[in-house]
């Protein structure tokens, strides 16, 4: 397993999460769990995904996801998943 | 599974509480380029710098990306040059070529600092020890990204006195050589007693004899998240707000250790330690002054102070230890005065004097940091700065360190600017009265009693 949490933050518009989730689909990328939350009137979601049988690297999807973001006005961000279980895991 | 409200929290802490990863320092070994001939060894110290290191910054770049957290430099230290250069270099414009060499093979990794050019004294000098010393107000001006420290006292060994009165000469002379609008050269010196081998901090990281051939050391940062954490602990007890600190400090260790790992796996170079230190920035809230005066001090300085950074330094430290396998370096929180914009406040402010600040040096790491005293300081009186630093080093089995930067034509009030992650320093008052009579003394200060503690 290669777990990597992607967070996207910004204004709630329609397709957000149809546009991430097209995008993982067409690189064969896993969807694990996803949550969502309206912090201070701003959306935010966060995506566990298993990049283990993806066809792209971490950078390229890294990349993508962010044009995938300027499109819909919003900021996704990818990062390995070991951060937040390093920080909030003992 | 990791939850949203943790990927939130620490994503919070790297956009708006400034948490980065301060360093990643690769220690390198040069005592196998030792020669007879100094080209020979100009050569192999930069043959050793640039195969080593080759991949330093790429790593580090690429683990800043895979986890989204800041590195915000990437740095080598290297053996205390004196130790590898006695057998050829004869003259300070040897020294100066090594200095030199040094500099080109940092620019060539593309790191931003190189330590090194260092001198370990804390008994007595060799000639090769003297020449570097003496070279350094030439040396400095002629690099850019090097860094330099001398050792000149430890618990074990008392403090040599030669070497310190030698020092407040060559900073004052280091001064002088600095051109009006250069960065100032003296803020990359520093003058230790009980200089740790496997500091990853500038100025003062080098490559001690005890570390293998290289090594990967880890900086870590965040007095803005810790300081995020303490505004919702106002008028709580002390118990709330240690554990506060140490669970904070405990989350910021972590993100070090992990990148430690990550880079110490990737370059194939072993893993030595984290030191956990709060290092504070010019920015907004990332300041160690802040701390102390979210819990409960008017203005850093004011009777309290003390007591205040001895409670964060030791929580720091009980939180720090269990997020990592191997804790070194200098290890507290740093008081720089330049590069925490909340203790400039506190100069500016009238609270926080040379005095109080060395005060502080007794229960924190490292010691008088980023000062900018007058330029007609005598160098007697710098000496007399840094014996006083290094007795309580001495006395205390502590590291201690004076980094003082004399500000050429200035006076107190003026402004020492320094540009990026340095800020700038209030030029501060120093005690006028002079202790010539005593630096001047020949010799050395015994080492002390480790018995009858009081």
């Amino acid at each position: 397993m290669n777990r990597v949490i992607i967070t996207v933050v910004g204004k709630d518009t329609v397709g957000i999460i149809a546009g991430i989730c097209t995008y993982l689909a067409e690189h064969n990328i896993n969807i694990l769990d996803i949550s969502q939350t309206i912090l201070q009137g701003i959306f935010n979601m966060m995506m566990i995904v298993d990049i283990s049988g993806a066809d792209i690297s971490f950078d390229t999807l890294s990349d993508g996801l962010e044009t995938v973001g300027t499109e819909k006005s919003v900021t996704i961000k990818c990062q390995r998943e070991e951060i937040f279980t390093s920080m909030h895991r003992i | 599974m990791i939850n949203i409200y943790e990927v939130n929290e620490t994503n919070q802490m790297i956009e708006q509480e400034n948490l980065d990863v301060r360093t990643i320092t690769m220690g390198i070994s040069l005592l196998g380029c030792a020669d007879q001939d100094l080209g020979r060894l100009c050569d192999s110290i930069y043959d050793r710098i640039t195969t080593q290191a080759r991949d330093l910054v790429s790593v580090g770049e690429q683990i800043e990306k895979d986890y989204g957290v800041p590195i915000v430099n990437k740095r080598i230290s290297v053996t205390p040059i004196s130790l590898i250069a006695g057998s050829c270099a004869r003259s300070i414009e040897d020294y100066v070529r090594i200095a030199k060499t040094l500099d080109r093979a940092a620019e060539a990794v593309g790191v931003n600092y190189i330590g090194g050019f260092s001198a370990i004294v804390s008994k007595g000098m060799t000639e090769a020890d003297e020449l570097l010393m003496r070279s350094l107000p030439y040396a400095l001006p002629a690099t850019n990204c090097m860094c330099s420290s001398v050792n000149v006292g430890s618990t074990k060994t008392g403090i040599n006195m030669d070497a310190v009165r030698l020092m407040g000469e060559i900073i004052v002379e280091t001064a002088r050589n600095t051109k009006d609008g250069d960065f100032p050269h003296c803020a990359k010196l520093v003058v230790f007693c009980n200089a740790p081998d496997d500091n990853p901090f500038m100025a003062g990281a080098f490559h001690g004899v005890s570390e293998p051939d290289a090594v990967i050391n880890v900086g870590v940062s965040g007095p803005g998240v810790v300081k995020t954490a303490l505004e919702s602990c106002r008028g709580e007890s002390f118990e709330v707000l240690c554990e506060t600190v140490k669970k904070t400090a405990f989350k910021i260790t972590r993100v070090g250790q992990l990148v430690a790992k990550e880079a110490s796996e990737r370059l194939g170079v072993p893993f030595g330690i984290i030191d956990l230190s709060l290092a504070p920035t010019p920015a907004i809230g990332d300041s160690v002054a802040d701390i102390l005066e979210l819990m409960g001090l008017e203005s850093t300085g004011a009777p309290g102070t003390t007591a205040a950074l001895a409670l964060l330094n030791d929580q720091v430290k009980k939180g720090g230890i269990m997020a990592s396998s191997y804790v070194g370096g200098l290890s507290g929180a740093f008081i720089p005065v330049s590069e925490d914009q909340g203790m400039i406040d506190a100069v500016q402010r009238g609270s926080l004097s040379l005095e109080k600040l060395e005060a502080m040096t007794c229960v924190c790491s490292v010691g008088l940091d980023m000062i900018a005293i007058p330029g007609d300081t005598p160098a007697s009186t710098i000496s007399g700065i840094i014996a006083d630093e290094a007795a309580i080093g001495m006395i205390n089995q502590k590291t201690t360190a004076v980094r003082l930067i004399p500000a050429v034509g200035k006076k107190v009030g003026d402004r020492v600017e320094f540009g990026g992650l340095f800020g700038y320093a209030p030029v501060m008052p120093v005690n006028s009265f002079s202790c010539e009579g005593f630096i001047n003394r020949k010799g050395r200060i015994p080492a002390p009693i480790h018995s009858f503690k009081n």
